[in-house]
């Protein structure tokens, strides 16, 4: 399996709408369940490709439709990983507060779930900042060995 | 063309709103709708059968958290109802069940609006 995991790469270009989320999520289903992960597992790497995506398409594009993000799947040193680039606004991700669900719930405040959530549902997960100024994030799932 | 619908029908002073497909960015504003037009007409107690949604992202979540504060100043509810064991474990991860009411079945949310009545 480990031969064929060296050449494990899939790209996926899409215009930043949340319609094409759909596209994004079936990407990354088809992709981890090639890397033969369980059912459950699948359902968390799908989960944080979407949250992911949807974070970029709110605050880095601030929903136009006309930026692109760019995913790529590869397979790494026993690691699945999951590269997304976009060329909107950049963040800083440590900026965000981890969120309380009690003070959420009382200051209806929703922005930050989904990157707790990336967090949760992930192994790793990183910001940085790529060539031309772009914004990438990694997701990462270690491989079952 | 996407695989979410929601429906909205009335069981007596209770409102339930059924989802089914899938609820991400792209459809919560549908559910939004929903929840405006509740409040557009006082009607604060809400159970909300997920018997048929197969996945929720934050976008949905986060519907819920920004109206179940007003239906509770209300007098009212958003009451959670049938879900997948998946989509739980979303809400589970998040700590909703800390501050949400979770039900097995419909019926049970429903009894439990009454019974909050006749108290």
């Amino acid at each position: 399996m480990n031969e064929i995991n060296k050449k494990f790469e899939k790209h996926l270009t899409v215009k930043s709408t949340t319609e094409n989320l759909i596209k994004v999520r079936e990407f990354a289903r088809t992709a981890a369940e090639e890397c033969l992960f369980h059912e459950e597992d699948v359902e968390k790497i799908v989960l944080a490709v979407d949250e992911a995506c949807t974070n970029i398409i709110k605050h880095a594009y601030n929903y136009s439709p006309e930026g692109i993000i760019d995913i790529s799947i590869f397979v790494d040193n026993n690691k699945f990983v999951i590269s997304i680039v976009d060329n909107g606004e950049s963040f800083n991700p440590n900026i965000v507060p981890e969120p309380d669900i009690r003070e959420f719930y009382k200051q209806k405040k929703v922005g930050g779930l989904g990157m707790y959530l990336m967090k949760k549902l992930m192994d790793e997960v990183k910001y940085s900042t790529v060539s031309d100024n772009k914004n990438q994030v990694m997701l990462i799932k270690y491989l079952y060995r | 063309m996407t695989d979410f619908n929601v429906n909205l029908r009335q069981v007596k002073n209770v409102s339930i709103i059924d989802l089914r497909g899938y609820l991400d960015a792209h459809t919560a504003p549908e559910l939004e709708n929903i929840f405006n037009k509740l409040l557009e007409q006082k009607k604060f107690r809400v159970v909300v059968n997920f018997n048929d949604l197969n996945y929720i992202s934050s976008a949905g979540l986060g519907v819920f958290m920004a109206y179940i504060e007003i239906m509770r100043q209300n007098n009212g509810d958003i009451k959670f109802t049938n879900l997948k064991e998946n989509v739980y474990n979303i809400f589970d991860l998040l700590g909703f069940p800390l501050l949400y009411e979770f039900y097995k079945d419909e019926q049970e949310a429903i009894n439990k609006f009454i019974t909050q009545e006749n108290s």
